[in-house]
């Protein structure tokens, strides 16, 4: 026994120290345990299907095959920087931690060491000044798009006017749900409607009593920032008091197939903002029943191809390798390193017709990168969900937020970082 | 064998009362001492000292602290974390207030303001015990990270609530921020942990050391033999609150860099802590150290051996850790319910007397 553990722990000393060189290298910082697995599996398997699609069919990006290590952090900072460390000296090419706290964290460690971050959808709203943040990325949307957007389609249905009315905002009560905050108490104000806001603590299972005042105070419409057990939670209270659930909308993270099912019929009719496309009814698929399931290297159960947050983890993964081929292009070498990368990302640009050609035809909006702005246009769908087919389709098109507010609260928070850190402006 | 007392012979009463009177024991401890400060130094890199030696060493912090009051005083507390959250934001505060004093004298007076604090919620334990107390103390804990996630003046207005540490100095070196070197870090821990260790240790074998243990075994027996209670349990809830509330300096300025209040510093740490002392050893330094190293470097071998080595799936590897940290603990405790410390104590009397066992 005692020389096995011995053999064993020679063995993880010595997997740890040699590194996988000659692939191209995305670390996935995932969480497949904890109160936050149930969207942090969907993600993790579409992020890794992705590359293991690029591997079977087309022999990795540009002849070098990705390399995805996975780490497990379980939503937590503390292991999601062990997981970054213990990731970063392998010729990590990027992060997306799929966590705003994890995020937060690895803002100033990734821009010391030049590693890319991309925060699709997530993390530091403001990261999408450029001129600030240079090693961060959150195109092609983010929360204040995400509220603005929301904010958007209640006024689409009423006729352009909020006047009056009682929105209720749930949110997780973090970074990442205080996010929106700011932009919906502006939004509040530019459109007359009243703000309540309703905190959930962490995890998020306990909603008696915010749900409590939902139904005292009877707001109109609700938003939520929620996610992994907290979502489920929520729609099943709203079910409970039998709020509208029309009027009840979520953001791209309180959107998954596994919020609404638990709730069952009750759910019918629940929205959220998204900014790519729902379903797996795209040509693309093919080719991942082909060459990722059917050889049965699919990632973690397999059964999640084509929901909502797979949908996500698959897009990001997409995004990442756009950047990464557009790096290779600039560089004009196939082995890039991290600071190719950056460089990729920058000039990235996503094309109708590019996403046609890969199988992936109206997926996600068209957009393109510029060292000023790392957040792209900012646009923005609604999905709503079907409980009798169990799907999710999307009831607009992809439309931009409201960027005068939003630029305007950019601004003074990546300059409020720059003044805090000491960071001059670059792109000049 | 290698513990050898013959010809190690005490002629005064310091030389019997040192904290390590057995002479190997004592060569050991500067050896330690010598690697720790100028051989890690030189080798140290960013993996080893983000995942394994600064959290190490700011947890054993806390747990010297928690152990001053649980396992000294036999007060039990559960509000660990949120006396962590009040050295962090104090920190916090002071860094972005006063950003020409040195980090190292705002980590010190975070300590101190958390010692007030603690005085504060420790006044209902000269009325209630045991697990009373421990209620009321997780109403600390919950009181403060509420506090703290409610007040925008403590995280001065940001949009999301986070902290975060600006780049601060030490004699020109940076010692917070995200280009802080590796041993710069490590090094910085090392010097609170000593100091605090070192202090922990006279504290508690003098007279006010004395008075905890007493008012510990027998609070009416102390009062009879002439301790004073109430100094005794607020002086301990202040040392105690004081240590716990540099490792939340720490904690965020140095090791995280940008915190939550409610992830990092909820009652998972208060409980995390409150194992640390329990597996290590109460009422013990070296235990606290013990503790520290067995509940943060087990998660970090268990992940590099099954996953890394063995290449498990990440999800599983995860589990199976819970699995084996939860049953190596209750095996522990099985073993030896004192804790790692009276383990090693036991091991020493036996390597003593070896090979003559009595």
């Amino acid at each position: 026994m005692k020389m096995k553990l011995a053999t064993m722990v020679t063995a993880a000393a010595l997997s740890a120290a040699v590194p996988a060189m000659a692939d191209l290298m995305f670390p996935s910082l995932s969480y497949r345990t904890g109160p936050y697995a149930a969207g942090g599996i969907p993600f993790a398997d579409g992020y890794a299907d992705y590359f293991t699609l690029l591997n079977e069919r087309d022999g990795g990006i540009g002849g070098v095959k990705a390399n995805v290590v996975e780490c497990e952090t379980g939503y937590n900072t503390e292991k999601g920087v062990e997981c970054y460390e213990s990731t970063k000296g392998e010729g990590a090419l990027i992060y997306q931690p799929l966590s705003t706290g994890i995020t937060y964290q690895l803002i100033p460690k990734v821009t010391a060491d030049g590693i890319a971050l991309h925060t699709m959808g997530y993390g530091r709203t403001s990261a999408k000044n450029g001129k600030i943040f240079s090693n961060v990325f959150n195109y092609p949307a983010n929360y204040w798009d995400g509220a603005s957007i929301a904010v958007n389609h209640l006024l689409d249905m009423n006729d352009g006017s909020l006047e009056g009315k009682k929105v209720a905002l749930v949110y997780h009560n973090s970074a990442y749900g205080k996010e929106p905050i700011r932009t919906l108490e502006e939004l509040a104000k530019k459109y007359g409607f009243e703000l309540t806001l309703l905190a959930v603590d962490h995890p998020g299972q306990e909603q008696k009593s915010q749900w409590l005042q939902i139904r005292r105070e009877k707001p109109d419409y609700v938003l939520m920032w929620g996610w992994g057990v907290m979502n489920q939670v929520a729609i099943q209270e709203a079910a409970n008091i039998r709020f509208p659930m029309e009027n009840f909308v979520g953001v791209w993270w309180s959107g998954g197939e596994h919020d609404v099912l638990p709730a069952g019929d009750g759910a019918n009719g629940y929205k959220a903002v998204t900014f790519h496309n729902v379903g797996n009814d795209f040509p693309v698929f093919d080719d991942v029943q082909k060459y990722v399931v059917d050889t049965g290297k699919a990632a973690g159960n397999g059964d999640q191809i084509g929901t909502a947050v797979y949908n996500r983890g698959f897009y990001a993964a997409m995004l990442a390798t756009e950047a990464a081929l557009n790096a290779q292009k600039i560089a004009g070498k196939a082995d890039i390193n991290a600071a190719d990368m950056l460089k990729g990302m920058e000039s990235l640009e996503i094309t109708e017709a590019r996403m046609a050609e890969l199988g992936m035809p109206n997926f996600g909006p068209s957009f393109a990168v510029t060292c000023e702005n790392h957040g792209g246009p900012g646009l923005g769908a609604i999905q709503q969900w079907d409980a009798s087919t169990k799907t999710w389709s999307l009831i607009s098109d992809f439309a931009p937020s409201d960027g005068e507010i939003i630029d305007a609260l950019v601004l003074e928070d990546s300059m409020a970082y720059a003044a805090e850190n000491n960071i001059e402006e670059r792109c000049n | 064998m290698l513990y050898r007392e013959a010809g190690d012979f005490k002629t005064t009463y310091s030389e019997d009362n040192q904290t390590f009177p057995i002479k190997f024991d004592r060569i050991g401890y500067y050896v330690i001492m010598f690697v720790a400060f100028l051989v890690i130094p030189f080798f140290i890199n960013d993996y080893w000292a983000s995942a394994v030696f600064v959290p190490f060493l700011i947890y054993a912090i806390a747990a010297i602290g928690l152990n001053i009051l649980v396992g000294y005083t036999g007060q039990v507390s559960l509000g660990t974390g949120g006396f962590m959250a009040v050295g962090a934001y104090s920190c916090y505060k002071l860094m972005t207030s006063f950003p020409d004093v040195s980090i190292l004298v705002h980590v010190v007076i975070s300590g101190i303001i958390t010692a007030l604090v603690g005085v504060l919620f420790g006044l209902p334990s000269l009325r209630i015990k045991g697990f009373y107390l421990a209620v009321a103390t997780l109403a600390a804990q919950f009181f403060l990270v509420w506090l703290f996630n409610k007040v925008p003046w403590f995280y001065n207005y940001s949009a999301s609530g986070q902290i975060s540490a600006p780049e601060r100095t030490v004699f020109g070196i940076e010692v917070t921020g995200a280009n802080t070197d590796a041993w710069a870090k490590y090094l910085v821990c090392l010097i609170f942990v000593t100091g605090c260790a070192w202090l922990a240790r006279n504290l508690t074998r003098g007279t006010i050391g004395r008075t905890w243990m007493a008012t510990r075994d027998m609070d009416i027996a102390a009062e009879i033999i002439g301790v004073n209670p109430l100094k005794a349990k607020l002086t301990a809830f202040a040392v105690s609150s004081f240590f716990v509330g540099i490792s939340g300096a720490l904690f965020f300025s140095v090791y995280l860099g940008s915190v939550e209040v409610g992830e990092v510093f909820g009652i998972n740490k208060s409980f995390l802590v409150l194992f640390m002392i329990i597996i290590g050893g109460l009422g013990s330094v070296f235990g606290s150290f013990a503790g520290a190293a067995f509940m943060v470097l087990m998660p970090v071998l268990l992940k590099n051996v099954l996953v890394g080595g063995l290449g498990w799936p990440t999800d599983i590897a995860a589990h199976f850790e819970l699995v084996i940290v939860g049953a190596l603990i209750i095996v522990f405790l099985i073993a030896e319910p004192h804790g790692l410390a009276q383990l090693w104590r036991v091991t020493k009397e036996k390597l003593r007397l070896w090979p003559f066992p009595h």
